[in-house]
């Protein structure tokens, strides 16, 4: 921590309201490298406006409410270290997140994402095989012993802010909730999970861009759950046939 | 409120910055995908010379000689190519085969379709 202080110009994206023509402002900034993206803006709020608004709370990625645009890439701000994305005398760039409405500056109205997780069932607490990715290894326990966790994802958004089919419409559900429903069908599968999938703006509007996977900062991977979600729903449709069709030949 | 998904805003599709490979794969789908739809139109109206009698087909032919539309060839051949491969990689990535591999299959795809294309342009060059 002996380092010097560096300097770094923050540009902001700030807009308050829907009639204000987004802008970028700058903020010149003496701050230590290891210091936190969130840190810098927490800074510019304390010292240079109190104007500008973010969200924030844990500051340890577990509530996923600083997701923002870090030069351009989605980040959750509080586990991204300021020397991995900005250099001495550097400029930083802050967006807020896309896909979705902007409030005021830093902060977009999450409420569809909430609203298609809790339409997909999403469960905090689940046994542990529905919460792990097929591909991770599984910790040491008891066997036959019932294990629950809490899931990986966070609903912080970067997902859905990267997400290139999510520009297309307003509609679809978006790399979040599908991963949600996939977990769901995983561990308890039902028609109501089914007919979320298996629409236009279910897994079918995904174009396997793999964003969602690359920003993801908590492991859910929805890339390859949609991936095996399309796999699930396309099993599930054949069955279905075949189940309707033995009804019909009975008797 | 800006920030907002539009499809007025689907240009967004074709900027590769700050993007990961598995985009750059759905940029160059989209590019050679439109290429090559209107590629068909040109080609219909081409074909629709034969219509017009011998003459205005050797025309053509003659036109289609000249190098700009070699080149044009090239371009319809290079994204037939990619487009054909990557839609590859889609269809096993959609069934979940090598999902987690779809990086090194991009990357397979672009070594298969530069060699292709290379092999291609050879060709044509010699003849």
């Amino acid at each position: 921590m002996n380092q010097p202080l560096w300097k770094i110009t923050v540009n902001v994206l700030r807009q308050k309201g829907p009639t204000d023509k987004p802008h970028f402002q700058s903020f010149p900034l003496e701050i230590h490298p290891d210091e936190y993206v969130l840190d810098a803006i927490e800074k510019i709020w304390a010292f240079q406006d109190r104007s500008l608004t973010f969200r924030h709370a844990c500051h340890h990625a577990t509530c996923g409410a600083c997701g923002m645009r870090v030069n351009g890439k989605e980040k959750l701000t509080c586990i991204t270290s300021l020397h991995t994305v900005v250099k001495n005398n550097g400029v930083l760039k802050i967006e807020p997140l896309r896909n979705f409405p902007v409030l005021s500056d830093l902060v977009v109205d999450m409420g569809h994402l909430y609203r298609q997780t809790e339409e997909a069932d999403f469960q905090q607490v689940v046994p542990l095989e529905a919460a792990q990715l097929p591909y991770e290894i599984t910790p040491n326990r008891t066997p036959n012993e019932p294990y629950e966790r809490l899931v990986d994802c966070i609903e912080c958004g970067l997902c859905v802010s990267a997400c290139p089919a999510a520009f297309t419409s307003t509609d679809y559900r978006g790399p979040a909730a599908l991963a949600a429903i996939q977990q769901g069908i995983a561990f308890a599968p039902n028609e109501v999970l089914f007919d979320l999938a298996d629409h236009e703006n279910g897994v079918w509007r995904c174009h396997s861009a793999f964003e969602c996977t690359e920003v993801c900062p908590s492991n859910v991977d929805p890339g390859w759950r949609i991936m095996n979600l399309r796999r699930r729903v396309i099993h599930h449709r054949i069955s279905r046939v075949f189940k309707k069709s033995q009804k019909v030949s009975r008797p | 409120m800006t920030n907002q998904s539009s499809p007025k805003r689907f240009i967004q599709w074709f900027d590769p910055r700050n993007r990961q490979v598995g985009s750059w794969a759905f940029i160059l789908n989209r590019i050679t995908a439109l290429g090559l739809t209107m590629y068909l139109f040109l080609h219909l109206i081409a074909l629709g010379n034969l219509a017009r009698g011998p003459e205005a087909y050797n025309n053509f032919i003659a036109l289609a000689k000249t190098p700009l539309i070699k080149f044009g060839e090239m371009l319809v051949i290079a994204a037939g190519i990619i487009h054909g491969l990557n839609g590859i990689r889609i269809a096993l990535t959609s069934f979940g085969i090598g999902v987690r591999h779809q990086r090194a299959l991009f990357i397979a795809v672009m070594v298969l379709s530069i060699t292709g294309i290379l092999i291609f342009t050879i060709s044509m060059v010699r003849h």
